[in-house]
């Protein structure tokens, strides 16, 4: 094989109560790869992100990010949960993209960016915001950056929330639906802004629902259905020609 | 007006309206000049009869500045601000201590409530007074040591009493600011990776204060009235101190009215400061220009 997967993911479940929202889900992503996670409703996909993110507990398999395991430490063939410290420190390597935004409201938009790296990462400030300025820059928000987010459209928020993220320069992007909570017209913003962070390079795992954007700029894509991979593969070919029932039957009722 | 046809057929027949163009009639709300016709009579009722009663209005005039009172009033100003700087420190720690994930601090914080919320906070400051009846000494073996009745004085006492007190009834106020904030905050929070105290602190906190101030601001309200209880132990605020000059002079409802007074004063200035800081605090929200 190639090099080792920057994300792995072997066989992970989850349970809420008597629900198993996630079920033997195993799959990789690559250094520089993006990934597109597709599915009905309640298929699980955010769960997932969740526990990538550890905002939630797995409970089965494992998880791996750059081959250390997510949320615990084993010795001598036990497994000790790991102290929220340590947990904080290996959130540092994902940036998530909440599907509601989820700014700070009480920050400008230079102050939502700049909180992690000043606060997590202990950079300096004047370092911090010169590197804000610029990913809000480059999210095309650079005239913005003292609005409060009460202030700015939910296109604006959201890629506010990209810049946010990507602040804390993070090995892999986690994106949860970041478009579906926006007006139709400002949904193309935020997928630009996407678009221009997967041409850079960037490694990217997304939930959505716009199977063009995962044309286009996923090259795989995931499909998941009752908390389980069904299927997986190129892109293009995913969409065309899917193997199985229950994807041709999501994908024909997507597509419409 | 009286020429234009009403309804929606008259609207189109007069396309040329521009409200913006047209002199307004300013609307005449009768209830209220009735209302306040009504109040300004029952003031002005009320003012007579204190003219007119046994009050002799040059001796509440000139007690007002008497320098036992004004000590009073400082007294009562250093208590109040102190008893609730204990209270909000004591408050926000145990509102965070309520909503940690260790099962120890949760309960430790919520017998902390119960204690203090479950007794009168006169008898509070009674059994803070009289410590040195079951302590007669207080220190630290070895260290340091003094007689409880040196170390447990009026002042101390009621501190302890009216800050403790006001700690466990702010936890309360606090806690529910916190609900108020959204899951998503503190979720947001933890992927930029922000430890849990810095999340409370930096995030949480900041976005409770909206909720919070006002109803403190009427916890600080009501407090400085509380400490009128401390003269029961001897602490010598604004209405001990009337209490004091009344008890040598017999002018008892003129010093009643000059500690009137003075808490009225307190009362609006903080009411004042209340507003102010309301304004900061919401800061992000209900901002229409939207910049600084
Ligand atoms: N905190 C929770 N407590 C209980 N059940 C939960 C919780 N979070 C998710 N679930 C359940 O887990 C299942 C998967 O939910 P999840 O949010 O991951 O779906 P999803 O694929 O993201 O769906 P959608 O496309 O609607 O966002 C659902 O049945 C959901 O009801
Ligand atoms: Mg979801």
């Amino acid at each position: 094989m190639s090099a080792p997967p920057l994300l792995r993911a072997w066989r992970v479940g989850k349970s809420f109560g008597t629900h198993r929202a996630l079920e033997d889900v195993t799959l990789e992503v690559a250094r520089g790869e993006v990934v597109c996670l597709i599915g009905p409703s309640g298929s699980g996909k955010t769960t997932f992100l969740r526990c990538v993110n550890q905002l939630e507990r797995y409970d089965a398999g494992g998880l791996w990010i750059g081959g250390e395991l997510l949320g615990f430490r084993e010795a001598g063939g036990r497994l000790h949960p790991l102290p929220e410290r340590e947990i904080a420190r290996q959130r540092r390597s994902t940036g998530m993209v909440f599907q509601r935004f989820n700014l700070f409201p009480h920050m400008t938009a230079l102050e939502n960016v700049i909180e992690g790296p000043i606060r997590a990462l202990r950079r300096p400030r004047a370092e911090a915001v010169a590197e804000a300025r610029r990913l809000l820059d480059r999210v095309g928000l650079f005239n913005r950056q003292d609005y409060y987010p009460a202030a700015l459209s939910g296109g604006q928020q959201q890629r506010v929330a990209i810049a946010r993220a990507l602040a804390m320069r993070p090995e892999l992007m986690l994106f949860d639906e970041p478009t579906s909570a926006l007006d139709p017209e400002l949904v193309g913003e935020v997928l630009g802004a996407m678009r221009d962070l997967a041409r850079s390079g960037s490694t990217m795992l997304v939930v959505t629902h716009e199977l063009g954007f995962a044309r286009e700029v996923g090259n795989r894509i995931v499909f998941m259905d009752a908390g389980r991979v069904v299927e997986s593969g190129p892109s293009q070919a995913l969409l065309t020609s899917p193997q199985e029932e229950r994807t041709r039957n999501f994908l024909s009722a997507v597509l419409g | 007006m009286s020429g234009v046809p009403a309804g929606p057929a008259g609207a189109a027949l007069r396309p040329e309206i521009d409200i913006a163009r047209l002199p307004h009639v300013r609307p005449v709300h009768w209830g209220r000049i009735v209302t306040a016709a009504a109040l300004l009579l029952l003031l002005a009722l009320l003012v007579r009869a204190f003219a007119r009663g046994q009050i002799a209005w040059p001796v509440v005039a000139q007690y007002l500045t008497w320098r036992t009172i004004l000590e009073g009033l400082l007294n009562t100003v250093l208590m109040a601000v102190a008893a609730m700087a204990v209270g909000v420190v004591l408050g926000v720690l145990a509102a965070v201590a309520r909503s940690s994930p260790n099962p120890v601090l949760r309960s430790a914080a919520q017998f902390y409530a119960w204690l203090f919320r479950g007794t009168p906070v006169i008898l509070q400051l009674l059994l803070w007074f009289n410590l040195a009846l079951i302590f007669p000494t207080l220190g630290i073996p070895g260290l340091w040591e003094a007689r409880t009745v040196d170390v447990m004085t009026p002042f101390l006492a009621a501190l302890l009493g009216l800050g403790l007190n006001q700690g466990a009834y702010t936890s309360e106020v606090v806690r529910a600011g916190m609900l108020s904030v959204d899951a998503g905050q503190y979720e947001a929070a933890k992927s930029i990776g922000l430890t849990y105290g810095q999340s409370l602190w930096r995030i949480v906190l900041p976005q409770a204060m909206r909720v919070i101030v006002p109803p403190l601001g009427n916890e600080f309200i009501g407090l400085i009235k509380t400490t009128s209880l401390a003269s029961v132990i001897r602490y010598s605020e604004l209405l001990h101190s009337a209490e004091d000059i009344y008890y040598a002079n017999n002018r008892v409802m003129e010093l009643l009215l000059v500690a009137t007074f003075w808490y009225l004063v307190l009362v609006s200035a903080l009411s004042l400061g209340q507003m102010l800081l309301e304004r900061r605090v919401s800061r992000g929200v209900a901002r229409p220009a939207g910049r600084r």
